[in-house]
């Protein structure tokens, strides 16, 4: 699979180094080149300096005929950005984008976005490991909606699931 | 009317400010807590110190009675959101984003936000009506972006020059319908002979720009063309 990869912070870069491991094509993308650091010497995919929510910089580091898309920087409304440009403008089938606060995250589900949202799945984690129980909020919100120009996304492959609940818990 | 005011810079104080003036009821939404204190200070208690991009505090702040949202804070993907925030979850009913990257004109407004307003596109804008080398001029695009609105000089040379407005062969879908002489607009009449000087006004699909340049402006010189 190709997977691109959009902010190449903790997450974006264990991710990035688990797909290329796996033997997968993987494209990171950061504002930063210093975020590159983070990457193992023996990464072979492509590291870009770009914004990640710029439909050329997209095209340009190869985005156009990935199959999955993950939008992972700092900010929720970068992700956001990003990840309505690979469903809409690229046609990327698979799209995450990490939403960090919980109303808006199920906003972007209902419009057709995969939503990783933190501040649940952390707070799952700790509820679970006091034997308190999950929250009863969802982490990792499937879409429900249509997005704007497009259909549905397909559901996410259970190893891209699971390898994005293992890397944040 | 209702105004929702997101981002308290200076676009956000000033707009705020003369929708008061003018007997419209305000909130702004500014997150950073001095500026917020700052320009309650200034305007009265209409200000909210909360991040406008959050769900909750978009909600507290009344955006589902809001007749319009505003979305103009300096990044482009927060205004996006807010504006997608207020239609999609909120059922606002017209939403406004500032946009500083032209180039995301076409795709905030293919994302649903009902009016786009690029401060750089205007800047630009003003500053090719006064190179001569930009003979067709984009002014604005409509709808979804797929029609826009082109300005063409016509010059020396231009093949139009002389003949009728209704003797032109235009790209379907594309119209001439204004022109403006002597800085004079009025509509374009079929049996309205052109001139050196004047600005056509054209409505079209994109695509019919290297039409519209053969017939208003003269055959398209691929080397030299400029890029517009």
């Amino acid at each position: 699979m190709k997977i691109v990869i959009v902010g190449a912070g903790r997450v974006g870069s264990v991710l990035a180094e688990a797909y290329d491991a796996a033997g997968h094509e993987v494209v990171v993308l950061d504002l930063s080149t210093r975020a590159f650091d983070r990457l193992p010497s023996e990464f072979r995919g492509s590291a870009v300096r770009g914004d990640g929510t710029d439909e050329d910089t997209l095209r340009r580091a190869g985005a156009s005929d990935a199959d999955v898309f993950l939008a992972l920087t700092e900010g929720d409304n970068r992700n956001v950005m990003a990840a309505q440009v690979a469903a809409e403008k690229l046609g990327i089938g698979k799209v995450v984008a990490k939403i960090n606060d919980p109303v808006r995250a199920a906003a972007y589900a209902d419009l057709g976005l995969a939503a990783l949202c933190r501040t649940t799945l952390q707070a799952d984690a700790i509820s679970a490991y006091l034997g308190l129980g999950p929250l009863g909020l969802p982490s990792v919100i499937e879409p429900t909606g249509s997005h704007h120009g497009g259909a549905a996304h397909a559901p996410l492959a259970e190893s891209l699931d699971g390898a994005a609940h293992s890397q944040e818990a | 009317m209702f105004v929702l005011v997101v981002g308290g810079g200076k676009v956000g104080y000033y707009l705020a400010k003369e929708l008061i003036e003018n007997s419209h009821e305000v909130v702004l939404m500014e997150k950073d807590r001095d500026r917020a204190a700052q320009i309650a200070d200034e305007i009265g208690s209409i200000v909210v110190a909360h991040d406008g991009c959050e769900g909750k505090y978009l909600g507290e702040a009344g955006c589902a009675r809001a007749d319009i949202v505003a979305a103009v804070t300096g990044d482009d993907e927060d205004n996006l959101v807010i504006c997608q925030m207020a239609k999609r979850h909120f059922d606002v009913p017209r939403t406004i984003a500032r946009v500083n990257n032209p180039k995301n004109e076409a795709l905030f407004r293919h994302l649903g936000v009902d009016e786009i307003i690029s401060p750089t596109r205007m800047i630009l804008g003003s500053i090719e009506q006064d190179i001569p080398v930009h003979e067709l001029l984009h002014l604005a695009a409509l709808g979804e972006g797929e029609l826009e609105i082109i300005e063409a000089h016509l010059q020396d040379g231009s093949p139009a020059i002389g003949r009728a407005a209704g003797d032109l062969t235009m790209p379907v879908g594309c119209s001439l319908f204004a022109v403006v002489r002597d800085g004079i607009a009025s509509p374009l009449l079929p049996d309205m002979r052109l001139r050196v000087g004047d600005k056509v006004i054209a409505i079209g699909p994109s695509e019919c720009s290297v039409k519209l340049h053969e017939q208003l402006i003269g055959a398209v010189d691929v080397e030299a063309s400029p890029t517009v």
